[in-house]
């Protein structure tokens, strides 16, 4: 079972970065003039494929404190910081393809988005939010931000709804995708809402803290 | 009308880069060695994309069979060159791109979708129900109301609302000279055009998760539908339409964005008053009847400036300014002489 646990860390880790490390060796063969491979819009296809991961990240993100204790598996725990960080990995590419290929370096272009367009201006939220939350997300960060910290992190409730806005205005006429992960992220943000409110976690109240406890 | 039949800057339809040889220059310019566009690379032929051939199969083209009629139109006759506006003087997209990055969504809403869930999609034989304000109502088989007409090659630029561009050679009829024959009444000031219904081959017509209350309807002014530059297609790069394209019939109005070109028409009616449109419909503020391509009429949801011509060489797009009615005013803007386009988009 230990062992079992010390393996998950490196597995979940490497799975993780598969999509960027597939997607990205497609990208070089493409830069390099292998055609065809990323269809006639390959800018397009990096930015939908970034943007997709990210938000399944974030969800997968959301999923490990409801999955640990459904599971029992407090392994789980151990995972949840770097899944939240590839969330923002993710995202992270998925803006730097937006801004590199799609805008070109137009900083003025860029303005332009985020003020006008509502779908890019939540998008652009989401993403500063998990660029706070992945700055602070280091035990130095932790301790020095004390309790203010898990208020902080809880900015990642915030960051998934405005992940499934921004997916939900995109879309011109098929909302499956949106709906399944709009629901996803309401169950897992529905999780919390109830269990807080129920007595027993709140009898288990240390479990809910996002900082480990070292003594008991 | 203002379609010019002569200028200085038509070039012969042979000094255009046929598909084999654009393939090639994008491996040059991969490595960055660009040929100047429009340079002759190969032999005069008889049109832009070559010799009309039936190089593709019916399962290449995801159809169950090629309408026989319209394969030996092809090969039988003469196809009438594209000159002055109805010839775009820039690379073509390859066909590769053309039939496999589609926006039809009644095959589903990814661009490669309409690619992959086409299958042996039945077009022959097809017939056109024409309704309406006219003499000749009834349904009419699709092979007689083409019949009558040459088939001419079309080369235009096709701007989709989404921002992205292709260049693309069609084979087709004027759409003026069907409606004519068709003969339109007085009170006929708007022609709209169906698409068919079939759940079985079109499975998004299915899906409970589409927005779209099939099926796809658009429509013009009659004297935009009358425009020489507006046709209805029944072939792209000298071969029949493949299924993903719109077959057997679509229509290409190249200076409006390309959801105004339907697919796969069933349907011509003649109206009185203006059609509802599909696109129109489920975003009003978003889709407007006219959908004339306009750089400073921005969709609410991103800019239409500027848009990235496919395919793209390497990974940055190359982005070109957007023209107003996709770069054919001199031809078009007359009809809308008096108008507010930024009311009427």
């Amino acid at each position: 079972m230990v062992a079992t646990a010390k393996l998950l860390k490196p597995l979940v880790f490497s799975l993780s970065l598969l999509p960027a490390l597939w997607w990205g060796w497609q990208a070089y063969l493409v830069a390099i003039g292998d055609f065809g491979r990323l269809g006639p819009d390959p800018a397009k296809t990096l930015a939908l494929v970034s943007g997709e991961w990210s938000i399944r990240m974030l969800v997968i993100a959301l999923a490990v404190t409801p999955l640990r204790f459904l599971l029992n598996m407090p392994a789980l725990w151990r995972l949840r910081r770097m899944i939240g960080l590839y969330a923002f990995f993710y995202t992270l590419l998925h803006f730097l393809i937006f801004l590199l290929l799609l805008l070109q370096l137009n900083w003025a272009d860029l303005g332009v988005e985020i003020v006008e367009r509502p779908y890019i201006t939540v998008g652009f939220l989401s993403f500063l939010i998990l660029l706070v939350l992945a700055a602070t997300s280091f035990d130095t960060a932790q301790r020095h931000l004390g309790r203010r910290w898990k208020s902080l992190h809880r900015l990642v409730y915030i960051a998934g709804m405005l992940a499934i806005l921004h997916l939900v205005w995109i879309v011109r006429s098929d909302f499956a995708d949106a709906l399944l992960y709009g629901a996803l992220v309401f169950v897992l943000l529905a999780y919390r809402v109830l269990h807080a409110k129920s007595s027993v976690v709140r009898q288990f109240s240390p479990r809910w803290s996002s900082f480990p406890r070292k003594k008991k | 009308m203002l379609i010019r039949t002569k200028s200085s800057l038509d070039i012969p339809s042979s000094e255009i880069t046929p598909e084999a040889v654009y393939h090639s220059r994008r491996s040059f310019m991969g490595l960055g060695v660009g040929i100047p566009a429009g340079v002759s690379l190969l032999s005069p032929a008889a049109t832009v994309y070559g010799q009309v051939s039936a190089a593709r199969s019916a399962t290449d083209l995801n159809l169950a069979g090629k309408p026989r009629w319209l394969e030996q139109k092809l090969q039988g006759e003469p196809l009438v060159a594209a000159t002055g506006s109805f010839l775009a003087k820039e690379s073509l997209t390859p066909f590769e791109d053309v039939s496999t990055y589609n926006n039809f969504y009644e095959f589903g809403t990814d661009k490669t979708d309409p690619s992959t869930r086409a299958k042996n999609f039945s077009v022959d034989p097809w017939s056109v129900e024409v309704t309406g304000e006219c003499g000749k109502r009834g349904k009419i088989a699709l092979e007689d109301l083409i019949k009558p007409y040459a088939l001419e090659e079309r080369v235009y630029r096709l701007r989709c609302v989404e921002a992205w561009s292709m260049v693309i050679p069609w084979i087709g009829v004027p759409l003026g000279e069907i409606l004519k024959k068709l003969e339109p009444n007085a009170d006929a000031k708007f022609v709209e055009f169906v698409t068919l219904v079939d759940p079985k081959q079109f499975p998004e017509q299915g899906s409970r998760f589409a927005t779209i209350d099939w099926p796809y309807r658009e429509g013009l002014r009659l004297d935009e539908a009358m425009h020489p530059l507006s046709i209805l297609a029944l072939g792209l790069y000298g071969d029949v339409l493949p299924a993903q394209n719109g077959a057997p019939l679509r229509l290409v109005v190249p200076w409006k964005y390309g959801f105004k070109s339907i697919k796969s028409i069933v349907q011509i009616n003649f109206r009185k008053d203006m059609p509802r449109t599909t696109w129109s419909d489920l975003q009003p503020s978003e889709y407007g009847f006219y959908a004339n391509v306009n750089p400073a009429v921005d969709h609410p949801r991103w800019s239409q400036a500027a848009e990235r011509r496919l395919p793209t060489a390497g990974l940055i797009p190359s982005r070109v300014p957007t023209l107003p009615f996709n770069g054919y005013a001199d031809d078009v803007a007359g009809l809308y002489a008096g108008m507010d386009l930024r009311r009427f988009y």
